[in-house]
This record gives structure tokens, sequence and C-alpha cells, in this order.
């Protein structure tokens, strides 16, 4: 059942606030959620002022800056900064994105920068994504097959075939998509979400899998696949530019389409 | 560590509303204006079979200006259920399923919604 408000202890107060180097003349103040499981307190927002003028062009620019100059007990999580690990997935000005990718110019007044919504959290800007890579195991991501393979190549795949696959492939799995569906925020626990679905169908329309019936069986479920009622926020937000709300109305008329046959 | 108290993230208090999921909501809040306004049909089914007094008693109360604004937001409401169902109807079966048709066909099932809920109200005043 929905609950729209916070629990109790998920409730947020008021932080520190951390200013700009002296001399400082173009800066921007950055809102972000602190969490720190030590301490037993509830979150709070810190803000950190930061000298533009010092700074790289993308959020994660300015994140890492706050780490380095500010205050080092900020927690999240970055690697390849420039939008292929997907690890750092915000809810950066509402929506959303990865900080690698997202341009600080783009954003209008200060920065607020909250953990991907409605996850438990770890600490800080971290997210505990057990359950999310729980239901990518569950669709069983690997090739099926039951005819024995070629023995002296791979399995080959025809260039069209492999078209089929553009827009699904490139998902990154950085979990922007499931964690802006309201449909996952209620339903989390059953529903599999944008991302995981969107891979679902990416094994679907492999010409090399073998296993289209068994997969389509295991979405066959009032809340796995039919939570999505088309919001279209996945859509909306993903950094990749990918299209999750497509995937799964192709998955649903996979199944209508099996159904009459 | 313990991980049963960990806080859950902002999700509505922070996600900023947006076309695609303000007209999803929509949807069902005005499912909901249309199951209360069926209420309403029946109240008039019964004040008409019990005589012209309590019948004539309905119209005045549905000719106060608080009646007319549910009525207003009922038949808005109606509308907006019906072209945006269509609209799911062409999601389901495929079509406009991007940002832009997503888009496009938001922005005209509103504008067509308010267009006919005018229509229907300057006809009748």
């Amino acid at each position: 059942m929905a609950q729209f408000r916070l629990p109790k202890n998920s409730r947020i107060g008021k932080g520190r606030h951390f200013p700009a180097a002296k001399g400082a003349r173009r800066t921007k103040t950055f809102r972000i959620y602190r969490f720190d499981p030590d301490s037993g307190e509830n979150p709070r927002i810190d803000s950190y002022e930061v000298d533009l003028d010092q700074c790289g062009p993308m959020v994660l620019d300015a994140v890492v800056k706050i780490k380095n100059e500010l205050d080092p007990t900020l927690t999240f999580r970055r690697s390849c900064r420039e939008g292929i690990c997907g690890s750092c997935a915000f809810n950066i000005d509402g929506t959303n994105t990865l900080a690698c990718t997202k341009a600080i110019d783009d954003i209008k007044g200060d920065v607020k920068i909250y953990p991907l919504p409605h996850m438990p959290v770890i600490k800080d800007l971290v997210p505990d994504l057990t359950h999310f890579y729980a239901q990518y195991a569950s669709i069983k991501p690997w090739i099926r097959t039951q005819s024995p393979a070629p023995p002296d190549k791979e399995r080959l795949q025809s260039p069209e075939d492999r078209k089929r696959m553009d827009g699904l492939y490139e998902c990154i799995l950085c979990a922007c998509c499931s964690t802006s569906c309201p449909s996952y925020w209620w339903n989390g626990d059953r529903y599999l979400g944008p991302a995981i679905l969107l891979q679902a169908y990416r094994w679907l329309v492999d010409s090399r899998d073998e296993a289209t019936g068994e997969r389509l069986d295991d979405l066959e479920d009032p809340f796995r696949l039919y939570r999505c009622h088309t919001i279209m926020n996945c859509t909306r937000t993903c950094p990749k530019g990918l299209n999750p709300a497509k995937a799964i109305a192709e998955i649903k008329k996979m199944m209508l389409s099996r159904r009459s046959l | 560590m313990a991980t049963d108290n960990r806080p859950l993230s902002p999700h509505l208090q922070v996600y900023r509303p947006q076309l695609t999921s303000v007209l999803s909501i929509s949807h069902r809040i005005s499912g909901i204006v249309l199951s209360a306004g069926s209420a309403i049909v029946v109240v008039w089914l019964l004040a008409l079979a019990a005589g012209p007094e309590t019948y004539g008693g309905l119209l005045e109360w549905l000719g106060h200006p608080v009646g007319l604004i549910f009525l207003a937001i009922w038949s808005f409401s109606l509308f907006y259920h019906l072209f945006n169902g269509i609209r799911h109807l062409l999601w389901d079966a495929g079509w406009l399923l991007d940002l832009r048709g997503a888009y496009a066909s938001g922005w005209t099932v509103v504008a067509l919604s308010l267009l006919v809920t005018a229509a229907i109200w300057g006809g009748l005043l």
C-alpha cells in the first residue's frame, strides 16, 4: 500500500552551512542530502557554496570539489565521470540523472541533490540497490538456449536482428528510471520497474535467445509487469535518452499477441 | 551494520512535477470524481421519482455556486478521462510512446477537454 509521507526516521532536518572561500566571485549553493548512520540522527540538508570559477562544468565536478575542499565526510558513488558506469545517479534539481553528465549551468538557482528517490539510504547519497540488483538477476539476464552451439563459430546474428537491440543494450542500470517511477515507489517490492523490464525486453528480442516463451511466462504477473501504467517518468528522466516505457509496452504487446495465437 | 533502520530517501517531496506524472495522477483523480458524480445521477433519479417538489429542491441545490462548481469539475473530468483514456489505448497499441508523442498528445488532451467542457457550458448557459 502506498505511503505518501516519509517515515519518522526519514524526515529531513536542517543541516550546516559551508560558505565559499574568501574572494570567490561567482558562487552557487549546493544543497545536499546528508545521512550519517553512526549518528542516530535524522537526515539533514547541508548547504555548500562553491566557487564556480574554480570548478569543472558538471554537477559531479562540484560534488567532488566539495568532498575535497569543504567537507571530506560527504559520501557518494562515482567512477567513470563520463556517463557510462551509472554510479553517480542522484536526484538533481528534481529529476534523476547522472551528476557527471548534468551541467551546473543548466540549473537555475540552488542545486538540490538527493539520493535516488524512495530507496533505503546507506549513507548520504548512497542508496541500497540490493533489491534492484536482485530483481535484475530474477529476469535471468543471460542468453538461454536449447540448441547446441555451432562447433566452429559463435551464434551469429544478422545486422537486422542486431539492430532490434539498439536503444536497449545501451542501458547502464543506473536506476534513474526505476526510482523516478511512482508505480515503483509504491510497489517496488513486487513490480520490476522500468530498468529491469527494459533489460527483460532486451533478452526477449535477442534473436539468439531461445527462452522467449519462458521469459514471457515469468513476466505474466499482475505486479512484475502490469504495474506499469504508462506514466512515462522513466523515459522523461533517462540520462542515456532511452525509452523504457516503449520497451514495456512492447512486452505487453508480445503478451497479447501470443495469447491470441 | 544495522540495515533495518535505514531512512527512506524522499520521493514525492522532492520529485519535480512534470506533464507525464501530473496527467497520470489526474487520470486517477478524474476517475474518482466520475464515481462521485455517478452518485449524483442516482440522487437525481431518486429526486425525480419522489415528485416535483423534491426534484425542484435538488435543482436549486445544484444551481447553487458550489453545486455548479462541482458540475463543472465533473464534466471536465468526464472529458479528460475520456480523451486521456483514448490516449492510453493508443499507447497500448504502441503509438505515441516517445517523449514528443507523450507531450504532444498530453497537451492535446488537456486542450480538448477544456474546449469541450467550455462548449458544453457555453451551450447550456
